[in-house]
């Protein structure tokens, strides 16, 4: 119990300093997870939309398969990316194995399937709402989506940001494919689990307290985004 | 220009699992008169409006309208519970007219003018779906009306407002058929009819029952169903 105690104490102190190998972590946390978020859901997105709409054959199947993805083992995630860049496998001459660039991949992958599960379900409410108006206006399909994804806007916001959420927290991935590397590939959660089996608890502590306060900032935002589009 | 009407159905029939809910209407709507379909509920009338609007295929029989070119910019359709878009109310009634590459300038003035006629102008940049329920009705026929249609069709316009905002409404849809846009609307409340058609259609269990001016239809209907409806007795 003191052990946690003088954990806390010291993981506050460490956070105010503002210690620099801590902002290097929280910086490439960031970077990677939100450029992750922002190609997941350019790729998202669209794909919910047009699941949402469209209706051929196999679109069925394709739904059940992408919200089976929503639950992919990140660690799984990250042995197929792995594979794929490592020197033998066929993006192995691209060299991004253990770069932050591998990380943004794998991470990508994790989080495609859950932005493309959600606003689909998203927009399809929203369809149904709106379809024998957009039919009577004669929109055509591309108009329909563009319609749907830009009135559901607020509700979307809350299924990228739960893409950032779970792509923030996410070890099993970023570990195997970034490796950890200090100063290279070295995130918050990895940092984590580092510290925490090299007996460094103050550090993992601060780092946990960080990533929490990430993920209640997040939730802050879905909250205010959910109140501001409830008046629309 | 080249005018879309009449429409012509030639024995059109809707079918679903089996239930006939439109079961062989032949009927022409010409241009000029007003023209109230009213029955009661379950009648077929909203299904009749979809039909003709071409939301909905008939199972047979044949919908036509006069002129070849594409019907659809012709016509217009304001449905009983107003679908807004979660815009402004300038912006929802530009919205269709940006669907058909209108240039921004000129819907903007289309649409400006749509919402001083509506009554709306002073809402322009309120949220639509903020409004009252008259409102937003009187966005939504704003909204169909901005696209000048040919022929617009009403469903329930009035169906869950209060009397005065019943009474906008029925005004709106004076003024629009008086700019010469051919209305077709539903409706089951008599007194409605009374005030605003020219022409009734009286329809049901998906057929109609009779077709005539207003004024005979409430005189002296023809069919004893009609008789019954006019009555104010529960018929279906």
């Amino acid at each position: 119990m003191n052990e946690l105690y003088a954990g806390l104490v010291d993981a506050f102190s460490l956070v105010l300093s503002g210690n620099e190998d801590l902002m290097e972590i929280i910086a490439l946390s960031l970077k990677v997870s939100l450029t992750a978020v922002a190609i997941a859901a350019l790729i998202g997105l669209p794909l919910g939309a047009a699941l949402a709409i469209a209706r051929f054959p196999g679109r069925g199947v394709l739904v059940i398969v992408v919200n089976t993805l929503m639950g992919l083992p990140p660690v799984v995630v990250g042995l197929v990316v792995y594979l794929l860049l490592s020197r033998a496998g066929p993006f192995g001459v691209l060299g991004l194995l253990f770069t932050p660039y591998a990380m943004i991949i794998a991470q990508a992958l994790l989080v495609t399937p859950i932005i493309t599960a959600v606003s689909r379900q998203i927009i399809a409410g929203l369809w149904d709402e709106y379809r024998e108006q957009l039919q009577s206006f004669a929109a055509r399909p591309r108009q329909v989506a563009a319609t749907l994804l830009w009135d559901g806007r607020f509700e979307l916001l809350t299924a990228v940001l739960a893409g950032f959420g779970r792509a923030v927290a996410e070890v099993g991935a970023v570990m195997i494919v970034g490796g950890n590397i200090e100063h290279a590939t070295r995130v918050l959660t990895t940092a984590i689990a580092l510290e925490t089996s090299k007996g460094d608890l103050s550090m993992a502590i601060g780092l946990g307290i960080i990533l929490i306060m990430l993920s209640v900032g997040v939730n802050l935002i879905v909250h205010l985004a959910g109140a501001y589009g409830a008046k629309r | 220009m080249t005018s879309i009407l009449p429409l012509v159905l030639d024995a059109v029939r809707l079918e679903r699992d089996g239930q006939q809910l439109i079961d062989g209407i032949s009927l022409r709507l010409e241009a000029g008169p007003l023209s109230v379909i009213v029955g009661p509920n379950g009648a077929g009338k909203s299904l009749l409006l979809r039909l003709c609007h071409g939301l909905l295929q008939p199972s047979s029989g044949k919908i036509s309208w006069a002129s070849s070119r594409p019907a659809a910019t012709g016509q217009a359709m304001v449905f009983q519970k107003p679908v807004l878009l979660r815009r402004t109310v300038l912006a929802n009634v530009e919205y269709p007219l940006r669907l058909r590459g209108m240039a921004r300038r000129a819907r903007r003035a289309r649409a400006s003018e749509a919402l001083e006629l509506t009554g709306l102008a002073a809402l322009s940049a309120r949220q639509a779906r903020v409004l009252s329920g008259g409102e937003q009705q009187r966005l939504a026929i704003a909204r169909a009306w901005a696209l000048e249609p040919e022929v617009l069709f009403l469903d329930e316009p009035t169906a869950s407002l209060d009397p005065s905002a019943t009474r906008e409404i029925e005004n709106l849809i004076r003024t629009i058929h008086g700019s010469g846009t051919k209305i077709v609307m539903t409706s089951h409340r008599l007194g409605q009819v009374r005030r605003l058609a020219d022409e009734v259609v009286f329809l049901l269990g998906g057929k109609v029952i009779e077709k005539s001016a207003v004024a005979p239809f409430f005189a002296r209907p023809r069919s004893a169903q009609a008789r019954a409806f006019v009555a104010g007795e529960l018929v279906g």
